[in-house]
């Protein structure tokens, strides 16, 4: 037995090397950026890690600036919107695909499949010509609109993959008991799928809220720019100040939200929601 | 409380299959109904039919009197208890039982009252509190009971309830089931394919096979008096023995001897299309050793010798199997019924011959051993077509009724 136990402090070890090696490699680039975040512009290229003057200066002038703050509503208002839209219409969907035998249900799901790969890079200049022509360029269901139509099949996708772990029994108990198919969806197998909603809510919430493509083309003026769109435009207060502190500190506050919102949603996503329900 | 009624409906699937046609059956209020047959006879589908959860494509469904085809199943107010107990994960045990009545609008202390009630009568009470996760599979299954007799339904529909249970507590939860459809008079439709379950639960029991009812009848009848090879075959455990037997000078040859033949039996076979060929049913319990049995009785029986195989004792009584040379009964209802059991490839050279002796009788192993069985028990079956030859008016008589 007392190889055993060796192997297996070796193996941990190892392994929590690894982790640590992985963990570092992950986390500097953002610490690198939040310590350059605190810096004063003097002390700003002198290497060091760990600032020697520490300053929340950055952080007062994109606050100060109306630029910043209000990109950040913008982007904010457009990713929920967006994700609210994709989730519920995508959780009809994969509804209905993982639930019923319609024809042209492989096409369907097909086509969805299509529009996830096809190059965004290649739709871009059709959709800012389409969206002037409509009166959408520069507005946030211009920017909506297209983050819903991509998000979508990636909605589809992962929630059907959930809806298909929930027991069909449960939805005919649900309709004996005295529900409609409403209820019976609303009441049963929503609840379930919850963890499912959740992770398409994360995945999609983050897709929008990364984009820099769509936000460049389609926006012109702070009505409708986001965060990462306003970030490369920043150039600080006079055009002879150095805007990368601003940058960072601009960087490390958009990452917030995200964090955020995951913590708020991980909690939800508990694996084996549905045990108990049918026996094995 | 209602009667059920079905008047010719059939099922008929979009690809073409027919999974149940014109099935008839009048269920009376409170009545206990089994449907049993072996896998893929389409008991389930009618069950779903009644429910409303299978469309019916053609025939007429009746609840109280009233046709509900087109209803849905929320507008039929009857409950259902799934094989798979279908609980809902995400509530406890007390939710569960409330869903329907809260459904129903009741007001608050109704559904707390009738939901105590409930769980009183299934020993329920202290897990109210718990989810269904936490609990183990029998009582799983009576929240399943419980979730259906809360909200007093009109009837109540299992399908196959018990099966997911381990051997001991299907026989315990057996009882559950019979005593709680006692004491609630409710009209119940119950699917299985165990004809064990069938058996004991059951007011009257409904055979299926390929869409169709067999046979309906209280277990005793179908037992006593088959109409046809499958009901037979698919009714009693161990199942009935059956040989092949062919016709000849107006008695029949077998590979337990030659079997006379009264006057009944010979004057159907008389008829020009009648078979030349039958199988022969016997029953274990009509076998008997032959050194116990009285003169009287052996003048209605017959006597053969084999090499007994296998002795099984139970203290009451002993299975006792034999091999006997000679051809195999062949029917499409026996190879289906094999098939169901799973033996479909497995079977040795000859016939084998399941017989229950009395617990007296010194049979051991490896010896030969002089057997006695009854001839007016005895069925004989057309090969072709299955229909039991010594069934007359509903009754079997045996091979030598004149």
């Amino acid at each position: 037995m007392a190889t055993g136990t060796e192997t297996t402090t070796r193996a941990r070890l190892r392994w929590g090397l690894l982790d640590v090696f992985v963990v570092v490699f992950a986390l500097v680039p953002v610490l690198w950026i939040a310590s350059l975040s605190f810096k004063t512009p003097a002390t700003l290229t002198d290497g060091n890690f760990i600032p020697r003057e520490w300053t929340l200066d950055n952080y007062k002038t994109i606050f100060d600036t109306d630029q910043f703050v209000r990109a950040l509503v913008n982007s904010i208002g457009i990713a929920l919107i967006a994700t609210l839209v994709a989730v519920v219409l995508g959780a009809m969907a994969a509804y209905a695909i993982s639930r019923l035998d319609f024809p042209g249900k492989r096409l369907l799901v097909g086509v969805s499949l299509l529009i996830a790969m096809f190059p965004q890079v290649s739709l871009v200049s059709p959709l800012f010509e389409i969206e002037r022509q409509l009166g959408l360029f520069d507005t946030w269901p211009g920017l909506i609109l297209p983050y819903i139509t991509f998000a979508l099949p990636l909605a589809i996708y992962t929630l059907s993959a959930f809806f298909k772990q929930i027991p069909w029994d449960l939805e005919k108990a649900a309709k004996m008991d005295g529900a409609t198919q409403g209820q019976a969806f609303r009441r049963v197998i929503a609840p379930l799928a919850a963890p499912g909603l959740f992770t398409t809510a994360i995945l999609v919430f983050i897709f929008c809220w990364n984009d820099f493509l769509f936000a460049i083309t389609l926006t012109s003026t702070e009505r409708a720019r986001t965060v990462p769109v306003a970030l490369s435009f920043f150039t600080g207060e006079s055009q002879f100040e150095d805007p990368t502190g601003a940058i960072c500190a601009a960087a490390v506050v958009i990452t917030i939200p995200i964090i955020l919102f995951v913590l708020f949603f991980q909690r939800r996503i508990v694996s084996g929601l549905t045990s108990g329900a049918v026996k094995g | 409380m209602a009667d059920i009624v079905l008047d010719k409906v059939n099922k008929k699937f979009p690809d073409g299959t027919v999974a149940v046609q014109d099935v008839d059956l009048e269920i009376a209020d409170g009545e206990f109904v089994i449907l049993v047959g072996p896998s893929g006879c389409g008991k389930s589908t009618t069950l779903n039919m009644i429910a409303g959860l299978e469309d019916i494509s053609s025939g007429e469904l009746r609840i109280g009197g009233q046709r509900v085809n087109d209803k849905a199943p929320r507008d039929r107010d009857i409950a259902m208890v799934f094989q798979s107990y279908a609980l809902y994960p995400n509530m406890t045990v007390r939710e569960n039982m409330a869903f329907p009545l809260r459904l129903a609008k009741l007001d608050k202390e109704t559904i707390n009252q009738k939901v105590d009630e409930a769980a009183k009568v299934l020993e329920l009470t202290p897990l109210l509190d718990r989810k269904p996760a936490n609990l183990s599979g029998g009582q799983r299954q009576r929240v399943a009971m419980g979730r259906a007799i809360v909200r007093q339904p009109k009837a109540f529909l299992m399908d196959e309830p018990l099966s997911n249970l381990d051997a001991k507590l299907r026989v315990q939860m057996r009882t559950v089931v019979s005593r709680l459809q006692k004491q609630l008079g409710t009209t119940t439709v119950y699917v299985t394919h165990d004809q064990t379950e069938a058996m004991t639960l059951g007011d009257r029991v409904v055979i299926m096979r390929g869409g169709a009812v067999q046979q309906v009848g209280p277990p005793q009848e179908l037992y006593d008096h088959p109409r046809n090879l499958f009901v037979a075959g698919f009714i009693g455990s161990p199942s009935m023995n059956f040989l092949h037997a062919a016709v000849q000078d107006g008695g029949l040859r077998t590979a337990l001897g030659d079997v006379p033949l009264g006057d009944r039996v010979r004057r159907e076979l008389e008829a020009a299309d009648a078979p030349r060929e039958l199988i022969l049913g016997i029953r274990p319990e009509h076998f008997e050793d032959a050194e116990l049995v009285d003169e009287e009785s052996r003048r209605r029986g017959l006597e053969f010798e084999a090499p007994v195989e296998i002795v099984e004792s139970m203290g009451s009584d002993k299975y006792v199997y034999f091999t006997v040379e000679g051809e195999k009964a062949s029917a499409a209802e026996l190879e289906e019924l094999a098939a169901d059991a799973g033996a479909a490839d497995f079977s040795g050279a000859g016939s084998n011959l399941v017989t229950r002796l009395s617990a007296e009788s010194p049979v051991a192993e490896g010896q030969s051993r002089r057997v006695w069985f009854n001839l007016e028990k005895i069925h004989l079956f057309d090969p072709a077509n299955g229909r039991n030859l010594t069934l007359h008016e509903g009754r079997a008589a045996g091979a030598l009724a004149d």
